[in-house]
């Protein structure tokens, strides 16, 4: 078990940066998703950790020891990989105590590890199968099992989920939150499903260009977004953003969308946001389920209702998606299906500005 | 509009469709029909040596009915399997092959495995080199190389022509280049991953060859490997040039160079000699064979 | 990915503070790699690169190897009548045994993937025995059907009041004779190979053809031919090299014969230069392949880069 701290790590490809200066502490038995869109740097960044890439700048520790030019095998590490690469021609057995085996591990040992791993996954009954044999999720069990074997100091997982069909990787989801409770394991975990990200983590790193845009808890990423790449990629449907500018009003501040469409501000917000120049081009950033039908809320605190033309909407049984045009923006609201939307329909609805954001529409910063 | 097309269609689908199956049975008698024609060319070769192998010299100078045999006998089989000379051809040819395979199979699995992943400088050109010098025949090389042993020979007193082991060296430059070529294609096809696996699973580069990549291409180890033993035991002219004395020949050169004795051919024996000669490829084709096509086809559809 | 692994390295040459990571880098893989693959390289720089350009210098000597004649023995060769007609006769036998393979090839292919399924491999074992005999041994049953005396071909032919035909003895049918020969141990290399490939054309192409209404030529025209395109153009280019350079067949059917009417570059070669120990002359002989062969090992190449980039 040990902590991994990642120091102005870089990772250059001839004249492309694909990592640019990451600084990460990761903390002993902590779960920490790598998220983002591909080639955004996540998977180099595991593959640095692992040492299958060389490091072009930087230092990469382990348990308090720079490892960049330690070897693979002598990091104490173990990966899961996105096509689980399981040794073809060896059983279930013999994939899982490969490494151990390459260490000269006494027998005994060997088998009381493999079949508690195996037990621990529930694939004891599989150990003599080859891995063609095997179900997709079967097979993850059994990369999983190969690392958990080895009792390394840090796992990690290379979008080992990516590869499964939706139902399952629900499953295999919940069945890695329950292994990494009983390891407890220092884990790193790569994957480009904020979904995944958001379940499994103890914290999150959002990157996007080979950068870290933020690190946070899932919660924090949600409530508190640092950008609106952030913003915009944690959540779905996708948080709504809608061109605007602040203005004062008889002394309190509002935000105005159209010319006839302005919200005065609640309190805190309005202390918050004080500051902002009333000139700038900004974003008003709602996520959807803050924009319901009106009929919803009795009169609250910072909740307006507004009437719109809906264009299309989505019933999803427990809710129904709505989208309508603002500003040259497609608005997603979420209401409850028995509130009448049609397509084409009107309807009056209810924006929830205690929950709002505004964002600095050059500078995608959340304000 | 597509109704139109449809209705113009309607009257003639009928009958095509009747036809539809009729064509395809007529189409099959026609390929079996073509197909026994082929077969019977293909096959009429070796059939007549089995054929006149079991013949004896009067049966054979005789002239009956040559694709019967009247009185059959296995004397050509007894005479050429107790002559000692014909039995040192098959241990020569035996002993080269063996050895062959094996040099072969030293080189190129190692090369190909460095070519197929762990690059080096000016690797690529040297993947492109090796199928190049595949394409070299050895009728192309049989001259300069017969000189360069005879230079070698004069020079440090080494003389390696005329025996036997002078095919050690020459085989491989037929073999090597080819099975590196489908070696480098197999283990391509391997996962990178799975060798990254068998990396932070703490094997080396070697155990990463050895303990992975060799069994896991098995199948394309096996083909490359029965290429080597075909090639070996079928070359003609490396033998024909550098190898004379009765004693140090292998077994094509052999039966042809003794076995037709000036204006005598025994063709009983020859026959019976040509047919044990091709037997040894032809066991291992009649049990391995899909491993023998996935080489053949292997050289154009891999890399 | 291995792109990567080479970038890689290039990347840590550039970075100056990576001295150490360098020196490791090399010690790990590079070395390694070239290690391994150093018998290859000394084999075939050794045994194929250097005897290649010793032939041009050889070429270049006198029959007793004392002096330099330059082209000498060029000029010698375009004076002889038998070396033209061993120049035409290789061309001949190339050209003519390489197409009748080819099409020979894809319409025993064609046959053979008509049929159902399961018994296909039945067919397909026998009709590729000709390629697995050793050339050597099976040139010689052709040498026995083809016997003056006593060839079974002429007995047969016999029965239906024809021949005897001289198979061997006359100049126009021993060349017949050893394109025949020919045609038959190469003919199965192609049929496998069209084999594979027509496999190869997924199903729902000709299921759409058919809806489209294309009869079976059409379908041939229009998917197999195109789908096929370049295994045909491989295979053919890969034949070419080895018919052209072929020997065995020739030296034990006719060894040249009758009149030298049927030797082609090797067997001639052969002739001059270890038979007639005319070593120079048989060099320059043998050169005379290089340049068939190379146009052809530049064709193949370029369909096998072409493929890669497809890839």
């Amino acid at each position: 078990m040990a902590e991994v701290s990642l120091r102005k790590v870089v990772k250059r490809y001839d004249e492309v940066e694909a990592v640019r200066g990451i600084d990460l502490d990761i903390a002993d038995h902590e779960f920490v998703v790598l998220v983002g869109p591909s080639g955004c740097g996540k998977s180099t960044t595991l593959r640095m950790i692992a040492g299958l890439e060389d490091i072009s700048d930087g230092d990469i520790m382990i348990g308090g020891d720079v490892v960049n030019d330690v070897p693979p095998k002598d990091r104490d590490i173990a990966m899961v990989f996105q096509n689980y690469a399981l040794y073809p021609h060896m059983t279930v057995a013999e994939n899982m105590s490969f490494g151990l085996r390459l260490k000269k591990y006494p027998k005994a040992e060997i088998k009381s590890r493999v079949d508690e791993a195996a037990r621990m996954l529930d694939i004891s009954e599989l150990i003599d199968r080859k891995p063609k044999q095997l179900s997709g999720g079967q097979r993850q069990r059994v990369a999983m099992g190969r690392a958990i074997v080895r009792n390394p100091k840090v796992f990690l997982f290379d979008e080992p989920l990516s590869n499964l069909d939706a139902k399952l990787r629900v499953q295999m989801r919940i069945e890695i939150k329950k292994v990494h409770q009983k390891v407890r394991t220092t884990t790193v975990y790569v994957t480009h499903d904020q979904v995944e990200a958001m379940t499994l983590a103890d914290r999150v790193v959002v990157m996007n260009h080979g950068r870290i845009e933020q690190i946070g808890t899932p919660n924090e990423l949600y409530h508190n977004p640092a950008t609106r790449f952030v913003a915009s990629f944690i959540g779905s449907p996708a948080m709504n953003f809608i061109p605007c500018q602040l203005e004062d009003a008889a002394g309190k501040l509002q935000v105005r969308l159209t010319d006839k469409l302005a919200f005065p501000l609640p309190p805190a917000r309005a202390a918050r946001y004080q500051k902002v120049s009333r000139t700038d081009k900004l974003l008003l950033g709602i996520r959807p389920e803050h924009i319901t039908e009106a009929s919803a809320h009795a009169e609250e605190a910072g909740v307006e209702n507004f009437d719109t033309v809906l264009d299309v909407t989505e019933p999803m049984g427990m809710e129904t998606l709505i989208y309508f045009p603002l500003q040259g923006a497609q608005v997603c609201g979420r209401v409850n299906p028995n509130a009448g939307a049609r397509d084409g329909a009107p309807l009056r609805l209810a924006v929830d500005l205690n929950n709002m954001h505004l964002l600095n529409e050059v500078t995608g910063a959340v304000l | 509009m597509t109704t139109v097309t449809l209705d113009k269609a309607a009257p003639t689908r009928k009958v095509k469709y009747g036809s539809m199956s009729r064509d395809r049975t007529w189409a099959l008698r026609w390929s079996y029909l073509f197909l026994v024609i082929f077969a019977i060319f293909s096959l009429t070769p070796p059939v007549y040596m089995l054929i006149t192998s079991l013949k004896s010299s009067a049966e054979i100078s005789a002239a009956t009915n040559p694709w019967w045999v009247f009185h059959p006998t296995i004397d050509n089989y007894l005479g050429l399997l107790t002559s000692n000379q014909f039995l040192r051809f098959f241990w020569n040819s035996a002993m080269v092959s063996v050895f062959v395979v094996t040099i072969t199979m030293l080189i190129s699995v190692p090369a190909a495995f460095a070519l197929a992943r762990m690059r080096f400088w000016g690797s690529t050109v040297l993947a492109t080199g090796v199928f190049l010098t595949y394409l070299i025949p050895e009728t192309l090389l049989f001259i300069p190389l017969f000189k360069m042993f005879a230079v070698i020979g004069d020079f440090t007193g080494i003389q390696l022509i005329n025996k036997w082991y002078v095919l050690l060296i020459l085989y491989p430059t037929l073999t090597v280049p080819f099975c590196t070529w489908i070696m480098i294609g197999y283990f391509a096809s391997i996962p990178k991953e799975l060798d990254e696996a068998a990396i932070i699973d703490g094997a080396s580069w070697f155990q990463t060859l050895t303990r992975i990549f060799i069994p896991v291409a098995l199948p394309g180890l096996i083909a490359a490997t029965i290429f080597a033993f075909t090639v070996s035991w079928a070359q003609f002219l490396y033998p024909l040039v550098f190898t004379t004395s009765t004693d140090q020949l292998v077994m094509p050169v052999g039966i042809i160079t003794t076995l037709i004795k000036g204006d005598v051919f025994n063709w009983g024996q020859i026959m019976t000699g040509a047919l044990l000669g091709a037997a040894p490829p032809l066991i291992i084709y009649a049990f391995l064979m899909d491993y023998y096509i996935a080489g053949l086809t292997a050289g154009a559809t891999k890399g | 990915m291995v792109d990567v692994a080479l970038q890689s390295s290039q990347a840590a040459v550039r970075t100056a503070r990576k001295q150490s990571s360098l020196r490791n880098l090399l010690n790990r893989k590079s070395t390694i790699a070239f290690l391994m693959a150093l018998p290859l390289i000394l084999l075939i720089a050794t045994l194929v690169i250097y005897p290649a350009f010793y032939a041009i210098h050889l070429a270049t000597l006198n029959k007793s190897m004392a002096r330099f004649v330059g082209l000498g023995n060029f000029e010698f060769l375009f004076k002889r009548e038998t070396f033209w007609l061993v120049v035409k006769q290789s061309c001949i036998f190339a050209i003519t045994a390489v197409v009748f393979k080819a099409l020979i090839g894809f319409i025993v292919a064609h046959f053979v993937h008509n049929i159902p399924a399961k018994g296909q491999r039945k067919w397909r074992g026998m009709l590729l025995v000709p390629w697995v005999i050793p050339p050597a041994m099976s040139t010689l049953a052709w040498l026995w059907l083809f016997d003056p005396s006593y060839s079974a071909f002429n007995y047969t032919l016999g029965l239906f009041g024809a021949g005897p035909i001289p198979w061997t003895g006359d100049a126009n049918w021993a060349r017949f004779s050893v394109i025949l020969v020919n045609i038959w141990v190469g003919a199965p290399f192609f049929m496998i190979m069209y084999l594979a490939a027509l496999k190869s054309v997924p199903d729902q192409l000709y299921e759409a053809a058919a809806i489209d209404g294309a009869n079976w030529w059409q379908r041939i025209w229009y998917v197999t031919l195109p789908m096929m395109r370049n295994i045909i153009a491989i295979t053919t280019l890969f034949s070419l090299i080895v018919t052209f350079a072929n020997f065995d067949i020739v030296r034990i059917l006719t060894a040249g014969g009758p009149l030298d009417h049927t030797h082609i570059f090797a067997t001639w070669a052969f002739r001059v230069g270890i038979e007639g120990s005319d070593i120079p002359l048989g060099a320059s002989v043998s050169l005379f392949m290089v340049p068939i062969l190379a146009v052809a090992a530049i064709f193949i190449l370029r369909d096998i880069s072409k493929r890669g980039n497809e890839a």
